[in-house]
């Protein structure tokens, strides 16, 4: 990827907000869910899981593009941008337990299945898809207005 | 006014008159701006579409392909070529420059010239046909663990093969050699085709046109002044050649008899032809030597604070760089820069992200390259040349070269293979030359043709029609990396975008696109 800072935060807006939204109805019944949690209960968690990534997505992203400064081709690597699943995935799940989102509203296992699953789904969708929605996408920087 | 409005010509005016012999008259040659009548006078047939294309190689194919899928009807086209398939002037360069079909190319898994969305990449679409699971872990995990993903040559030409028979390349081309096009007084342009002999009544014809676009791609080959006045002083095209013509006579005859061949030039040819020289000594029992000359000598990475951090990877002579511009150049950052300059500033620029002999980190070549070096058969040398003359008995060319010391020494060496690249300068070229003399095209900082954002050839409008240009003759515009695979999709893109904003062809929304997406993928015909 070779994207520019309005590139970047368009991007992850959408993947999250879209792509991240509809894989999220999809695998919701499919999550562990505590003893009387109803299915309502579990997306109400998720979205809020989501929103997370996405707002503080957003504060990643400038510090990815900090960090590209430093690179001679100012690009990304699909590799970083899959890896950099682990960090944010952390600190979405820190902050998850600090709103009271994962335990108790939903196990750590249905966050981990759902954050490990949309990052994946995010991203290949970013690696591929997205150009054909998008056919000017890979030649702006990842912007999509 | 509607770009898709139709010019009116005058049937009288397009039908060749009795007077003229067919040919390109004295007046038509001098005059700038071309009536109907003129043509007509001169006896040259005319025949009227709205898109004329010239070249069709792959820049002419990309932007077909292009204008095809937003919907533009196959007989609003002409393809002007010599070229039977799009990628055969390519293909040419590449055999010469040692990328048989089966080598991989310098060129991204996404940069694919028969795929306006670069997606299924060529990476996903070997790792299906190969049943390997390889290609998708290196576009996975490069530049990092990796080197970078490369297609193979031959694959790339059955995928534009594929869609040139989905699009019907072969209805849109016209035989022949384009001569020139110039404008029209009242609008849009004529191109001058001069067909095969024998296969039309006269000598030249006309094709009238709302929209021009001109894709001829390298206009000559490049040799360095030195080896340039060896040739013509000593008229030898046998010891010193260019490794973009053809010269396997310099490999036959280092397999036959051991010898000393020079290699000039550091960039991806040079890796090429070495990696040919060595694998004729690792299989064919070649005892070549090879002299490797560096003009510059690069062993430490190096950049620029001005346009960035981040330096460009050196070592042992070589710079390294994945592609021919650095990636940022496609999309991101270096080409939204790139947008904001002029002049002086952007060659600057251009320079900055693409200049200088630069190839890709391969290891490969490494290892190779390690082991001439261990075993002595390769060897390094840096200074200038300061003359290339015969040796006195005839059976070597002997390169004087001053050494940064001051010092000049003489190697002789059987060959000279010059990799130093090939030439974009449009004064080069008839019909570029003939667009800068008469169409009132010009030249931007670096001496190449001066284009907008949109590519359109800045002075050369014809209202409502426009001139459009892709490839290595707009190198120094708006985009780095034009003569890329890559900058044909980014060049057909913005040309198709300014076309759609005139209403000559409908835009690809993400309706369309997903729909057209999905014929290419069942390969539906257009």
């Amino acid at each position: 990827m070779t994207p520019t800072i309005g590139g970047r935060l368009q991007t992850r807006i959408f993947l999250l907000a879209v792509i991240g939204s509809l894989w999220t109805l999809l695998v919701g019944p499919l999550l562990p869910r505590p003893d009387g949690a109803s299915l309502g209960d579990v997306y109400v968690a998720a979205f809020k899981v989501l929103a997370i990534v996405m707002v503080v997505g957003l504060a990643w992203e400038l510090l990815y593009h900090g960090l590209q400064q430093f690179r001679w081709e100012k690009d990304w690597p699909t590799l970083y941008g899959f890896l950099t699943g682990i960090n944010e995935g952390l600190l979405a799940w820190y902050l998850a337990i600090a709103l009271g989102l994962v335990e108790p509203a939903i196990p750590t296992s249905a966050f981990v299945v759902h954050f490990t699953t949309t990052w994946i789904v995010t991203w290949l969708w970013a690696n591929g898809p997205m150009r054909v929605v998008f056919l000017r996408w890979r030649f702006v920087g990842g912007r999509i207005v | 006014m509607d770009g898709n409005e139709t010019i009116t010509f005058s049937r009288r005016a397009a039908a060749p008159s009795a007077v003229g012999a067919g040919d390109l008259t004295d007046a038509l040659v001098a005059t700038d701006y071309w009536t109907d009548q003129m043509v007509a006078d001169a006896g040259i047939p005319m025949i009227d579409v709205p898109f004329v294309t010239v070249g069709g190689g792959i820049g002419s194919f990309v932007m077909v392909d292009y204008l095809r899928i937003a919907g533009v009807a196959p007989e609003k086209i002409k393809v002007l070529t010599q070229l039977d398939k799009p990628y055969e002037a390519y293909a040419h360069l590449c055999r010469n420059s040692q990328i048989p079909g089966g080598e991989r190319l310098r060129s991204d898994s996404s940069a694919c010239p028969d795929n306006i969305w670069g997606f299924p990449a060529y990476a996903i679409r070997e790792a299906v046909a190969e049943k390997t699971l390889k290609p998708l872990w290196n576009v996975f995990t490069e530049p990092v663990i990796k080197d970078y993903y490369t297609p193979r040559a031959a694959a790339v030409f059955r995928a534009m093969d594929r869609e040139a028979a989905r699009i019907g390349w072969d209805r849109y081309l016209e035989k022949g050699q384009v001569r020139m096009v110039r404008r029209r007084a009242g609008g849009g342009y004529f191109t001058i085709l001069t067909p095969p002999q024998g296969t039309t009544r006269t000598k030249r014809v006309a094709y009238r046109s709302l929209h021009a676009h001109i894709a001829v791609g390298y206009p000559a080959l490049r040799f360095l002044p030195d080896l340039q006045k060896y040739r013509e002083t000593y008229n030898d095209r046998t010891r010193v050649v260019n490794a973009y013509e053809p010269h396997e006579h310099v490999y036959e005859e280092l397999r036959r008899r051991p010898g000393v061949v020079m290699v000039r030039g550091a960039g991806i040819v040079a890796s090429r032809i070495l990696q040919r020289l060595v694998d004729d000594r690792d299989h064919h029992g070649a005892q070549t030597l090879i002299l490797h000359l560096f003009r510059t000598y690069r062993d430490r990475p190096y950049g620029d604070r001005h346009f960035g951090l981040g330096k460009r990877p050196a070592r042992q002579g070589w710079a390294y760089q994945g592609f021919n511009v650095t990636k940022a150049t496609w999309g991101g950052q270096h080409r939204k820069k790139l947008l904001t300059l002029e002049g002086e500033e952007r060659k600057k620029f251009i320079n900055y992200i693409g200049g200088g002999a630069h190839t890709p980190n391969r290891v490969d070549w490494k290892e190779q390259l390690k082991r001439g070096t261990m075993q002595g058969f390769y060897r390094q040398a840096v200074g200038v040349v300061e003359d290339v003359v015969p040796s006195e008995d005839g059976s070597s060319v002997v390169s004087m070269v001053r050494g940064k010391d001051g010092t000049v020494t003489e190697f002789p060496a059987k060959f000279i293979i010059d990799c130093t690249g090939l030439e974009g300068s449009p004064r080069e070229h008839r019909l570029l030359a003939d667009l800068l003399g008469h169409s009132g095209a010009t030249t931007n900082p670096s001496g190449r043709l001066d284009c907008s954002q949109s590519f359109e050839v800045r002075g050369s409008q014809s209202p409502p029609g426009k001139l459009y240009a892709s490839g290595a003759a707009t190198a120094g515009s708006y985009y780095g990396g034009v003569d890329s695979f890559l900058g044909l999709q980014y060049v057909a893109q913005r040309i198709y975008e300014d076309l759609a904003a005139q209403g000559f062809c409908k835009r690809i929304g993400p309706g369309r696109s997903v729909s057209e997406w999905m014929k290419w993928m069942r390969n539906t015909p257009l």
